[in-house]
């Protein structure tokens, strides 16, 4: 049995999705910008797929959401151009993020101090979020930009929105959020929250990869990241990507469809992996189940060292993940786990699972098994976990 | 750029079959008691090395015949990755029947090559490297306890990449022979630094008590630094011509060119009632040095201040400095 709990790196494309990309291949393959009937039949796709977009999001009409090539795009656009329209010009030097922000934006600022940017990484409390007084305390009257994380990768965990929005509103400072896992997971509306950019990637919620996009509110100003042609116009130039666009859209409006779904459905196979999860001695859970996207769970299972955990998981067919030291190419432990400052000893023994409505009870069940093979396993070996020799029995 | 890391590939495809193999089932995994140790006839060592904080930690059981020093039996503990429980089982492996002053002599690179499917091809990705660098710390801890003795006393020098066993002296030796001035050419002349990276910056991995970086840095001081007592020395001894001009700081420069006019050509101005100051020096693109100067004097309204004397003064210095130097009136 394959199970897939890597939903937050990646998902299935629906494939409802995908029939309605299929069209524009093979069939109507025309740019949409030419002077012909292969150009013009792809535009009441595109349309279609953009009011799908705007309703998934709530925007009006006044507000662009423009299609970008992936979230990461999205997320560089807005920090480099403000930079670029609000920075370079000695009229702010400051933006305020978390540091718990996916590379997509801890990068790009780093990239920008170089530039002679400063930045703020508000830290995170022990459930992985930021407190909103320390985001208060950060902001000076040279601050352009503050960019929070809606739900974060590594945990599901919700940071506070509205609170946020609030203070960047009295402070008349522009808010940006990389809302890419909240999204298809839980409602996101921009006129309910008071937001200025929110960046979201179409394969994070059963759309396809390589297609993304930037909410804009009001239309403001900001310059192009890409120059170019006056495509999505002359905000995002490049050939539209017309069947990424068409399955966004029916990706998003599956998503929102579906949100209810998510909060029942998926959140109720969550807590089921979860319950089983704590049912292991000495695992460590981060946040309450309340306070995260439906979908996620980042456990920490004291003795095993993550890579070791995947190895195990994945030659019983499970795909799960860790930010742990071994598993990724850069070698350091979760940062997630270190920014929430839980015991060192745990940095390296996070695991992450990640469910979707495509997820099934049984896929669940068995995923348990796996999972209890692999820590009795695993822990035999283990050097740092000393336990009598039958806890198993007893726990599991 | 190689194609798979545009690609990114997986760590995992580039583990060996032995490595996988251990991973799914070590073969020396377990404990061994102080009751056991007896019955086969030895004294019990057990030794720690690293820490779940780390990433990595190990511990080593060893029956040792204390009559013979032999390692009658190896097993081991790990909390840590793939390439860490593969390389501690092999490590383990390698411990039986050797003695444990053999034992010592065990390092990772012996590890990592015995899990290799080929000779030519390594058991781990380079980054995987430092999980098998424990195999070594721990077989070191293990045999300073057998001992009684402190585990630095095995290493007799500073090993400042652990991955590939690279000394500090090796390092500042190769910088000194070759003149390299980056990091990576140390890596491509030593290996050091080409694995898990930790020992080029502060901010890996691991924290280290070498860096490349400051390794680099204090090198090129100490090379700067013999080259200056080289000249100084060169000049009491009278062959100071025999260190290039184009090596010369610009300071050096400065005091050269100075000398030299001071020597053949003030003196002459002098009599006609002149003089000169040297304004600035500067070494061009094109590879000259441009000395400008100002006459002072009788020289500065002088008709053959800007041909005759010129001339000579430009001969004088590049006859006695270097055939470079361009003398420029301001
Ligand atoms: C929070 C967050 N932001 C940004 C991204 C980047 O998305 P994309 O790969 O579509 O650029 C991801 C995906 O890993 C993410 O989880």
């Amino acid at each position: 049995m394959r199970v897939y709990l890597d939903n937050n790196a990646t998902t299935i494309v629906d494939p409802n999705v995908f029939a309605e990309m299929e069209p524009y291949f093979v069939q109507s393959y025309g740019n949409p910008n030419s002077l012909h009937q292969f150009g013009s039949e792809s535009h009441p796709a595109l349309r279609k797929a953009m009011d799908q977009l705007y309703k998934g999001l709530n925007a009006s009409d006044n507000d662009d959401i423009v299609v970008t090539s992936c979230a990461t795009e999205s997320n560089n656009w807005v920090l480099k151009s403000i930079y670029y329209d609000h920075i370079l010009n000695g009229e702010k030097d400051h933006i305020i993020t978390s540091e718990v922000e996916h590379p997509a934006i801890i990068s790009t600022c780093k990239f920008l101090e170089k530039l002679g940017v400063n930045v703020t990484y508000l830290p995170v409390n022990e459930k992985g979020i930021i407190e909103t007084s320390t985001l208060k305390d950060a902001i000076t009257d040279k601050t352009a930009l503050v960019s929070i994380m809606w739900a974060n990768n590594e945990t599901g965990m919700l940071f506070p929105m509205k609170e946020i929005s609030q203070i960047c509103r009295e402070n008349g400072i522009l808010f940006h959020s990389d809302a890419v896992q909240a999204v298809g997971k839980i409602p996101v509306d921009v006129q309910e929250l008071d937001i200025d950019f929110l960046s979201f990637s179409a394969h994070k919620f059963h759309g396809p990869k390589g297609v993304g996009g930037l909410y804009i509110k009001n239309s403001q100003a900001l310059s192009p990241f890409f120059h170019g042609g006056e495509h999505m116009g002359g905000r995002r130039s490049g050939t539209l990507n017309v069947p990424g666009i068409v399955g966004m859209g029916k990706a998003m409006e599956l998503a929102v469809e579906n949100l209810d779904f998510e909060k029942n459905n998926v959140r109720r196979l969550r807590d089921k992996l979860e319950d089983a999860i704590l049912k292991i001695d000495d695992v460590f859970v981060v946040g309450t189940r309340e306070e995260r996207t439906p979908n996620t769970i980042l456990v920490s299972v004291k003795g095993i060292e993550g890579e070791a955990m995947l190895w195990d998981l994945n030659k019983s067919g499970i795909a799960a993940s860790t930010g742990s030291a071994c598993a990724s190419e850069d070698l350091e432990s979760n940062p997630v786990m270190e920014a929430i400052g839980a015991e060192a000893d745990l940095a390296h023994t996070a695991l992450r699972l990640s469910l979707s409505r495509f997820t099934t009870e049984e896929e669940v069940d068995y995923a348990v098994l796996a999972l209890r093979k692999a820590v009795i396993r695993l822990r035999s070996i283990s050097s740092t976990f000393a336990h009598t020799p039958d806890w198993h029995e007893s726990k599991l | 750029m190689a194609k798979d890391d545009l690609i990114g590939g997986s760590i995992w495809e580039e583990y060996s079959q032995k490595v996988q193999d251990l991973m799914n089932s070590p073969q020396n995994m377990g404990e061994i008691t102080d009751e056991e140790a007896k019955a086969q006839g030895g004294k019990l060592i057990v030794a720690d090395f690293g820490a779940e904080s780390c990433g990595d930690a190990v511990r080593l059981y060893w029956v040792v015949d204390e009559e013979t020093d032999i390692i009658k039996n190896a097993k081991f503990k790990s909390f840590g990755c793939g390439t860490a429980i593969a390389s501690s089982d092999t490590m383990a492996e390698l411990c039986l029947g050797k003695t444990v002053d053999q034992a010592v002599k065990i390092t990772n690179i012996d590890v990592e090559f015995a899990m290799r499917d080929n000779p030519d091809i390594p058991a781990v990705p380079p980054q995987k490297m430092h999980c098998s660098v424990m195999a070594y710390d721990v077989i070191k801890a293990a045999a300073a306890s057998y001992k009684g003795v402190d585990a630095e006393s095995f290493e007799d020098e500073i090993i400042v990449c652990e991955c590939a066993r690279v000394s500090l002296g090796t390092i500042k030796e190769v910088i000194k022979i070759n003149d390299l001035k980056s990091i990576e050419e140390i890596t491509n002349y030593t290996k050091a630094g080409a694995f898990c990276k930790s020992c080029q910056n502060p901010g890996g991995h691991e924290e280290k008590e070498y860096y490349l970086v400051d390794i680099l840095k204090d090198t090129r001081a100490e090379m700067e630094q013999e080259k200056m007592s080289a000249l100084a020395d060169a000049k009491i001894a009278g062959t100071e011509s025999e260190m290039a001009f184009d090596d010369y700081t610009m300071v050096q420069k400065l005091k050269s060119v100075e000398a030299a006019i001071d020597k053949d050509i003030r003196p002459m101005l002098v009599m006609d009632g002149g003089n000169l100051e040297i304004l600035d020096i500067k070494d061009t693109d094109d590879g000259m040095t441009d000395i400008y100067i100002r006459y002072l004097g009788a020289c500065s309204g002088c008709a053959s201040s800007s041909t005759g004397t010129l001339f000579a003064i430009e001969s004088v210095l590049r006859e006695t400095c270097s055939p470079k130097i361009r003398v420029l009136p301001i």
